[in-house]
């Protein structure tokens, strides 16, 4: 495989991981994979939340309890 | 490169804008092509985006891309991180556009489309991205507070409570008008309410999915609502067309009213997963899909104007709403220009998720130009239909009566020629029994962009299909709107009686929480009842309402951003937030208190409550009301809009007066003084 194509396809892997983040991030969900290696990163002796546990987290972090951040309006 | 290098092009954008907007402007006898109207929309927003959004960042703000935001600093991987700023710029548009700037522009064309398109672009470019991103810089500064605590870091504790209060008042208005908006869409239309109503199991369905069987896969469950939905939207119309299934699913707007009155407060109390969660996934993604699609429908189809420029009723005698252009004008154009809900949304996750002070621009002023090309092509899409079906669907009953022989004479006597046979193909051709007085915008939105897609996809034989597409489409966002924000109220309620019951507060109370719902959705429902029980058809009442909240919002907004300027010792351009607030306080002041104290019936709360009060006194009963009780309710709204509008006044002059005390302390002080974060510089990795 030659370097232009190597460039374009990372181009398209970067396009489509931004437009499947975006996506996510419209309806409160945040990037698991940044979580996990800040937790990695600023706490190795914590064990970050599964994915599943990570989905409900902020699940109920945008709608919960207390919590506004769902509402829109206009 | 030379200056001409750096301008040259912007000056093409610039000339091209201007010549758009000329060929808009000046009448020529001839229809103007829709495009036109988006080519200087879209000029207007690159001059503003390239010159205006600038200077505001680096001789107001002065932005500086080495200061660490709230994301970097507590960067915790959940609430604050720092996020790509295309992938930011989306989540913030998909939280800032709703409803709002759909039904205003559609509203405001019973004016014409010159003026509302003027509006529009002079608003946002500004005061309504001025103050979105003015309130993005300040909470970003400040750890991404909210607005309610900067108003009262920044101005003092009673503004801080004024505006907290103010907020509710501004939200139990916003949930009756949109609430009112789905009844009038629904009332007697099977086939809507029909799809309408199944998103709630389809929604249900989707939670359990993600809650048991597929956990997080937000794609696929997404897809699967979708292919339901489309699925519903079918089924709808086989059920119109049945017998038996069309009149059970025909209801009257009371009878909507009040299942709409059950929903909100059923749905506000259960699990967020099982309702609210996914259909907060089809509502945004359905939206952005249908946004975009309307783009590419009208670059594709380039309709034409059928809408005069400029109609006779900008003198205040329009049908769809009681009022001369000013103030009124920039009352019912809120969102799309300016809107003051977006203070809460750019004071909330967005400040906690940029990444780099140097996104904010892009995220600030470039959302709120995005989301102010939503209602161009929402004025676009009203405009482009033929203005004769247009007066019919927005119109009153009590003007049009309730035959299409009555409200073809009533609108040709308007001044729009149109006939009995044109409103029945109408009705025909979107599948409803009837188009007559449907006012609320979502309707004759859904019929505009009906027309202009089915020209591109399916043709006239898909007409129908679109219309509840568009429709379902409305609804399915307001119904979460109205979800979410009575939970919002109710955590409000719970928050201002805790202050005298301490018990009240604890969320997970039953009694307490039950309570509280009770009260979010007896506030907004007792408007939602007014309003459909109307006889002018609420619209007329509770929009104005609405528009004059939401912008009295956005002064408060604005007002604290002045402050900050001030604070920040860079009043010499506090220019740019002055003039907005001013002419925000001049149009709400002006329409508030034409609300209250105009003689006209039609626009005066009070001369409308003395009209019915008079009656009373003399023992009849005028048209809409049947019978003396329903006189008095008339007589009893009446006040309560009364006090309701006196309250926005209120509040307005009071932030206003706390605001400029505020500013000339700054003024006074011979350093800065505002109260921003700890400035740190982002470390060199």
């Amino acid at each position: 495989m030659d370097a232009a194509s190597q460039s374009l396809r990372d181009r398209w892997k970067a396009l489509s991981k931004c437009v499947c983040d975006g996506a996510r991030l419209m309806v409160g969900q945040g990037d698991y994979a940044a979580y996990a290696a800040h937790v990695a990163r600023t706490h190795p002796d914590q064990a970050p939340m599964s994915e599943v546990e990570f989905f409900r987290h902020r699940e109920n972090a945008r709608f919960g309890v207390g919590n506004t951040s769902g509402f829109r309006c206009c | 490169m030379g200056a001409i290098g750096r301008h040259g092009p912007w000056a093409l954008v610039g000339a091209l804008g201007a010549a758009a907007l000329a060929i808009v402007a000046v009448e020529r006898g001839e229809a103007v092509n829709a495009l036109w109207l988006v080519v200087a929309a879209i000029c207007v927003y690159l001059i503003a985006y390239r010159y205006y959004a600038l200077f505001i960042a680096e001789k107001v703000m002065r932005l500086d891309a080495k200061r660490e935001t709230p994301a970097v600093r507590h960067n915790d991987g959940l609430d604050y991180v720092p996020t790509n700023k295309s992938v930011l710029f989306g989540h913030h548009f998909a939280a800032i556009a709703g409803a709002g700037p759909l039904v205003g522009p559609v509203l405001a064309a019973q004016m014409g489309y010159l003026p509302g398109l003027l509006w529009i672009l002079a608003g946002v470019v500004l005061a309504g991205a001025v103050q979105d991103f003015l309130v993005l810089f300040v909470s970003m500064r400040r750890d991404g507070r909210s607005l309610g605590e900067l108003i009262r870091t920044e101005l003092g504790t009673i503004p801080g409570v004024i505006a907290l209060l103010g907020t509710f008042l501004i939200m139990v208005i916003l949930l009756a008008v949109l609430a009112l908006i789905v009844v009038k869409a629904l009332a007697e239309s099977p086939w809507g309410t029909f799809t309408v109503m199944s998103t709630i199991p389809i929604a249900m369905l989707m939670g359990v999915y993600t809650r048991t069987i597929r956990p997080g896969r937000i794609g696929e469950v997404s897809i699967l609502g979708f292919v339901l939905l489309m699925a519903a939207i079918f089924g709808g119309g086989a059920i119109a067309d049945s017998p038996v299934w069309g009149p059970a699913f025909t209801f009257t707007g009371t009878q909507l009213c009040w299942m709409l009155i059950g929903y909100g407060f059923v749905a506000s109390i259960l699990p967020v997963w099982l309702l609210l969660a996914p259909r907060d996934y089809l509502s945004t993604f359905l939206k952005i899909g249908t946004i975009a699609g309307l783009a590419l429908g009208i670059a594709f189809v380039a309709p034409h104007m059928q809408m005069p420029a400029v109609t006779k009723f900008v003198d205040g005698t329009g049908p769809v709403w009681a009022g001369q252009l000013f103030p009124f004008l920039f009352i019912t154009i809120a969102c799309g220009s300016v809107s003051g809900f977006h203070a809460l949304i750019a004071s909330g996750t967005t400040p906690k998720l940029i990444a780099s002070e140097a996104d904010a621009r892009f995220i600030g002023y470039g959302g709120m130009l995005m989301e102010s090309f939503v209602a161009v092509m929402a004025l676009v899409s009203a405009t482009v239909i033929d203005p004769g079906v247009y007066f019919t669907m927005n119109s009153p009953v009590a003007l049009l009566g309730t035959t299409p022989e009555t409200a073809a004479a009533a609108v040709t006597k308007l001044g729009f020629a149109t006939t009995p046979e044109v409103i029945v193909q109408t009705a025909k051709d979107v599948g409803e029994h009837t188009i007559i007085a449907r006012a609320g915008g979502a309707p004759t939105l859904a019929v505009g962009m009906a027309h202009i897609i089915s020209s591109a996809v399916g043709g006239k034989g898909m007409m129908a299909f679109w219309y509840h597409f568009a429709i379902l489409f409305e609804a399915l966002f307001i119904l979460t709107a109205v979800d979410a924000g009575t939970r919002a109220c109710r955590f409000m309620v719970q928050d201002l009686v805790g202050l005298a019951v301490p018990a009240f507060k604890q969320t997970n109370a039953w009694v307490p929480s039950i309570l509280a719902t009770a009260i979010a959705v007896g506030a907004w429902g007792y408007f939602l009842y007014q309003g459909v029980t109307d006889p002018l058809g609420g619209i007329n009442t509770l929009w104005p309402l609405f528009g004059i909240s939401n912008q009295m919002l956005a002064a408060v907004a604005l007002t604290l951003c002045t402050v900050v300027i001030f604070k920040m010792k860079r009043e010499r351009y506090a220019f740019v937030t002055i003039i907005p607030t001013a002419w925000l306080c001049i149009c709400t002041l002006t329409a508030g208190w034409q609300k209250i104290f105009s003689a006209d019936p039609k626009i005066g709360f009070l001369a409308h409550a003395e009209r019915y009060a008079g009656a009373i006194a003399e023992g009849k009963v005028l048209a809409p009301a049947k019978d003396l009780g329903q006189m008095s309710q008339i007589v009893l709204n009446d006040r309560i809009d009364t006090v309701l509008a006196a309250l926005f006044i209120g509040l307005v002059v009071a932030i206003a007066g706390f605001g400029i005390a505020a500013c000339l302390k700054a003024l006074r002080s011979d350093r800065w003084t505002a109260i921003e974060s700890e400035a740190r510089i982002v470390a060199a990795e």
